[in-house]
C-alpha cells in the first residue's frame, strides 16, 4: 500500500499534465473553429460531423491509433529533416486527449453564439459596433456560461480518458488501474479510480469558479482559480522539466512492458540488471499494448522490451505454419528481427511462456481431458474464454481448423479476470499462458497440444536500433541474462506478484540481488 | 441636413417601404406617424443602414449613407430601438457609455457623460449606474435607451417609439424634456409613433405613412387644416373622438372639445 502511494505524485502530476496540455489545446483549437463555423454555416454540418465522428471512436483505439500514425510521422520527418518525434508517451496521448476534448467544446461554442438573441444582436450594430467588436463585446460574453459548460464537460471526459495513455506509454492514473487490474491488486485499482475521480472534481470545480468570477465580475474569484490552474501548471512543467535535466546528465535507457505480471516482472529485472552493471539510470514504461510496444522499439521511442518468438512469428511474421523445433523459429525470428527493423535479439531469457488452453482440474478429470485433441468432442456445450487479441490471434485460427474445435460460445475478456472465471466454473475452458501463477495455484490443468499447432514462445529480450547504435555497452552488460530465468522460476516470480502481492520492482530487486551473490545467482 | 430618396424595401413580394422621399432640415423634429405595418420603423431603420434599401438612397449633409462604413455612420446617429435592445450583460451605465467607449472616449468623460444622461431621463445614476437591465422595469429600460441614443452626442437622432412603455404622466414629462433638449442641442431627429398626440407634441411636421408611403406631410397644423386624405383626418382627429368620447360620460364642459370637426 506505501509502496503504491509513494507512487502517487508522479502518477497524478504525470495526469494533470497530460489533461491540462489536451484542454488547453482542445479549448485553444475549438473556441477559434467554433467562432468561424457561425461564421460559415455552411460548413457546420461538415466541421461539427468530423467532431462527432472522432468522437464515436472508442477512447483506448484513438489514443492507440496515434502510435502507428506518429511512427509513420516520425519515419517520414526523419528523412526529410533529420529529426524524428516520439511515437508513444506524451505525444500519442496528448493528441488523442486533445481530439476528443475538441466535440463538447466546439459544439458548446456554436450553440452558445447561435443562441444570442437577434434583438441583441441589433443593438449591437445599431449602436455602432463592427462585427469584431460585437464578437468581442456582445456574443463571447453572453455564450460563454454555455461555453464554459463545455469545457467542464470536455475536463471531465479528458481526465477520465487520461487513464488510458497507459497502455500508449505516458505514464497517468491509469498505471494503478492497468498494472492493479493485472495483479489482482485491487488496492491499486481504488487509487487510481479514486485519484482520477477527485482530479475531475477539483479540476471542474476551478473551471466553475472561473465561469462564476467572470459572470459576476468578481476578480478574486476569477484570481483565485487562475492562479490555482497556474500554479499546478507551472508546478507540473517545472516536474517535467526537472526531470528532463535530470535525465539529460547520462542517457535514461527506457524499457518496456506489455499488460501482464510477467512483463511487468522482467522489464524490472532488465532495468534493475543494467542499473547493477552499468549505473546507467533507467526508467520502465508499462502496461504497454502489443503492437503498441513492438512500433515503439522500430521507432526508438523504448530501448528494450521482452517479446515472445511465437508472437513474432505468428504475428508480425504471418506465418500459419509452424516448424516443429523452437531453436528453428528462435533463429528465423532473430534474423528476421535484425533484417526487416534492425533490431538486435540481447538474449533468450531461458523460458516459454506458451498460448494454452486451460480448464478445471475438476472437469478435466472427470471427462478424462488431458490434450487438446480429448477435448474436442466435448467442447460444443462448453463456452471458452479467450483474452482480447486470442480468438484473432493466428494460433486460433490454426487451433480450430487443425483440430475442428467449435465452443458453444466465445467471449473475450480482460486477461486477468479469465481465471478467475474458470476456477468458479462460469466459463469451461480458457486460453492461459503457460508460466502463469494461477495455473497452479486456482488448480487449472494445461491441456497437451498433441498436433503441435501452436509455436513455441521463448522469451526473448529484444533492442531497438537506436540503443544497439548509442549504448553497445548496455546490450553487452545484457547477455548474460540468457537462459537466467527458466519456466519455474518465472512462474514463481509471477506468483510472488499475483498471489502474494509483492510489487513487481520488489521481486525483480530481490532477484537481481541474489544474481549479483556468487555462487546464488543460479539456485 | 438629412435626406431620404425614394427608398425601397421589399421581402419578397411584399412591399414594406415603397418608395419615401423626406427631408429633415437641421435641428428639424419629423415624426412619421402611422399605423402598424405602415413602414415607419422599415424606413428608419435603413437610415442607419440595419436594414439596406433595395433601391434609393440616404443623403447626410449630401454624402450618401451607402458610401459610409456602417458602424462610423450608427456611431453618429442616435439610434433608439422600439424593444429597447439593452445589452443584457452590461449595466445600465455600461448600456447608456456604449458608444463613447467605441469610439475610445476616456474613462472619466465616459462617467460624467454617462450620469448626466441618466438624470436628464430621470434615472437616479447612484440608484440605477450599477443595475442590470433585468433588474428594470419596461419603462425605466426604455428611458436607458434614450438615454443610450444620446450618449455620443449625434447631430442625428432616430427614435422608435421611445415612450410606448411609460405611463402617461412619466411619458408627458419626458416628451416635454426631449423637445427642451432637442431644441437646445438642435438635434435632427426622426421619431417614430403611432400616438398623435405625441406626434403633435414632438412634431416640427409629421409624415403620414400608409402602406409604404407617405401619405402627407406638414406641421401638425397644416395637416389638420388640410388633411390630404379621408385616412390623413381619421387618424389625426381620432384624439378630438376620445375627448368627445369622455366629454359625452361626463358632462363637463371642462373637457369639451373646441374645435370639434
Amino acid at each position: 500500500m506505501s509502496e503504491q502511494l509513494a507512487l502517487l505524485p508522479g502518477y497524478l502530476a504525470a495526469h494533470l499534465e497530460l489533461t491540462l496540455a489536451a484542454l488547453l489545446l482542445g479549448t485553444a483549437a475549438s473556441l477559434p473553429l467554433g467562432i468561424w463555423v457561425t461564421r460559415h454555416p455552411r460548413a457546420e454540418t461538415f466541421v461539427l460531423g468530423v467532431a462527432g465522428v472522432i468522437q464515436t471512436i472508442p477512447s483506448l483505439a484513438l489514443l492507440a491509433v496515434m502510435v502507428p500514425l506518429l511512427a509513420g510521422a516520425s519515419a517520414l520527418a526523419t528523412r526529410v529533416a533529420g529529426v524524428g518525434v516520439p511515437s508513444i508517451g506524451f505525444l500519442p496521448a496528448l493528441i488523442g486527449l486533445t481530439l476528443y476534448s475538441v466535440l463538447p467544446i466546439l459544439r458548446n461554442t456554436v450553440a452558445g453564439i447561435r443562441g444570442v438573441d437577434p434583438a441583441v444582436l441589433e443593438a449591437a450594430r445599431g449602436v455602432g459596433m463592427t462585427a469584431r467588436e460585437q464578437l468581442r463585446l456582445v456574443e463571447l460574453p453572453l455564450a460563454w456560461p454555455v461555453i464554459v459548460a463545455g469545457i467542464r464537460t470536455a475536463t471531465v471526459w479528458v481526465v477520465g480518458i487520461a487513464t488510458l495513455s497507459t497502455p500508449v506509454g505516458a505514464p497517468s492514473l491509469g498505471n494503478y488501474i492497468f498494472s492493479g487490474l493485472q495483479t489482482r491488486n485491487l488496492t491499486a485499482v481504488l487509487v487510481g479510480c479514486l485519484a482520477a475521480a477527485l482530479l475531475a472534481l477539483v479540476l471542474d470545480g476551478l473551471v466553475l469558479a472561473l465561469e462564476i468570477g467572470v459572470r459576476d465580475r468578481r476578480r478574486a474569484v476569477v484570481g483565485a482559480a487562475l492562479g490555482a490552474l497556474a500554479l499546478l501548471s507551472v508546478g507540473t512543467a517545472a516536474r517535467a522539466l526537472h526531470e528532463h535535466i535530470a535525465s539529460g546528465a547520462a542517457r535514461t535507457i527506457v524499457i518496456g512492458a506489455k499488460t501482464f505480471t510477467e512483463q511487468y516482472v522482467v522489464s524490472e529485472i532488465v532495468a534493475a540488471e543494467i542499473t547493477r552493471t552499468t549505473g546507467r539510470p533507467t526508467r520502465t514504461v508499462s502496461s504497454l499494448g502489443s503492437t503498441v510496444a513492438f512500433d515503439a522499439l522500430v521507432a526508438g521511442s523504448i530501448d528494450l522490451y521482452v517479446d515472445y518468438t511465437g508472437t513474432i512469428w505468428a504475428t508480425l511474421m504471418k506465418h500459419t505454419d509452424v516448424p516443429p523445433d523452437p531453436a528453428i523459429v528462435l533463429a528465423e525470428v532473430s534474423r528476421w528481427l535484425a533484417d526487416t527493423h534492425g533490431v538486435a535479439t540481447v538474449a533468450a531469457l531461458g523460458f516459454e511462456n506458451a498460448y494454452a488452453l486451460a480448464m478445471r482440474d475438476e472437469t478435466a478429470g472427470r471427462l478424462g481431458i488431458t490434450s487438446i485433441g480429448e477435448l474436442v468432442p466435448h467442447a460444443a456445450t462448453m463456452v471458452m474464454a479467450g483474452d482480447y487479441e486470442f480468438f484473432s490471434r493466428p494460433e486460433w485460427t490454426a487451433l480450430a481448423e487443425t483440430y475442428g474445435l467449435r465452443f458453444r460460445e466465445r467471449r473475450s475478456m480482460d486477461a486477468s479476470l479469465m481465471y478467475g472465471a474458470v476456477a468458479s466454473a462460469q466459463v469451461d475452458v480458457i486460453s492461459a499462458f503457460s508460466t502463469d501463477g494461477r495455473i497452479a495455484a486456482l488448480g487449472l490443468t494445461v491441456l497437451a497440444d498433441d498436433r503441435h499447432v501452436i509455436p513455441p514462445y521463448d522469451a526473448i529480450l529484444i533492442a531497438s536500433p537506436r540503443l544497439a547504435r548509442e549504448a553497445p555497452d548496455v546490450l553487452a552488460a545484457l547477455r548474460p541474462l540468457a537462459g537466467a530465468i527458466d519456466a519455474d522460476r518465472m512462474r514463481h516470480l509471477n506468483a510472488e506478484v499475483d498471489q502474494h502481492g509483492e510489487s513487481p520492482a520488489a521481486v525483480a530487486r530481490a532477484f537481481v540481488a541474489r544474481r549479483a551473490t556468487p555462487g546464488d545467482g543460479a539456485e | 441636413m438629412l435626406r431620404l430618396v425614394e427608398l425601397v424595401k421589399r421581402y419578397g413580394d411584399a412591399v414594406v417601404v415603397a418608395g419615401v422621399s423626406l427631408t429633415v432640415a437641421p435641428g428639424e423634429r419629423v415624426v412619421l406617424l402611422g399605423g402598424s405595418g405602415s413602414g415607419k420603423t422599415t424606413t428608419i431603420k435603413m437610415v442607419n443602414r440595419l436594414l439596406e434599401p433595395d433601391a434609393g438612397r440616404v443623403e447626410i449633409d449630401g454624402v450618401d449613407a451607402a458610401t459610409i462604413a456602417p458602424h462610423e455612420l450608427r456611431r453618429r446617429i442616435g439610434y433608439c430601438f422600439q424593444q429597447v435592445g439593452l445589452l443584457p450583460h452590461l449595466t445600465v451605465g455600461e448600456n447608456v457609455g456604449i458608444t463613447p467607449r467605441l469610439l475610445g472616449w476616456d474613462a472619466g468623460r465616459i462617467a460624467a457623460r454617462v450620469d448626466e444622461l441618466l438624470r436628464m431621463v430621470e434615472l437616479d445614476p447612484a440608484t440605477f449606474h450599477d443595475r442590470r437591465p433585468a433588474a428594470l422595469s419596461g419603462g425605466q429600460q426604455q428611458r436607458v435607451g434614450v438615454a443610450r441614443a444620446l450618449a455620443a452626442g449625434p447631430r442625428i437622432v432616430l427614435l422608435d417609439e421611445p415612450f410606448g412603455a411609460l405611463d402617461p404622466l412619466t411619458r408627458d414629462r419626458l416628451q416635454e424634456s426631449f423637445v427642451t433638449i432637442a431644441r437646445e442641442l438642435a438635434l435632427t431627429v426622426v421619431f417614430v409613433t403611432h400616438d398623435v398626440l405625441e406626434a403633435i407634441r414632438v412634431a416640427d411636421r409629421i409624415a403620414v405613412m400608409r402602406a409604404g408611403r407617405v401619405e402627407q406631410v406638414g406641421t401638425p397644423a397644416e395637416l389638420l387644416a388640410n388633411p390630404a386624405s379621408e385616412y390623413v383626418r381619421d387618424f389625426l382627429t381620432i384624439p378630438l373622438r376620445q375627448a368627445a368620447a369622455l366629454h359625452t360620460l361626463t358632462g363637463n364642459a371642462a373637457f369639451a372639445p373646441t374645435g370639434a370637426p
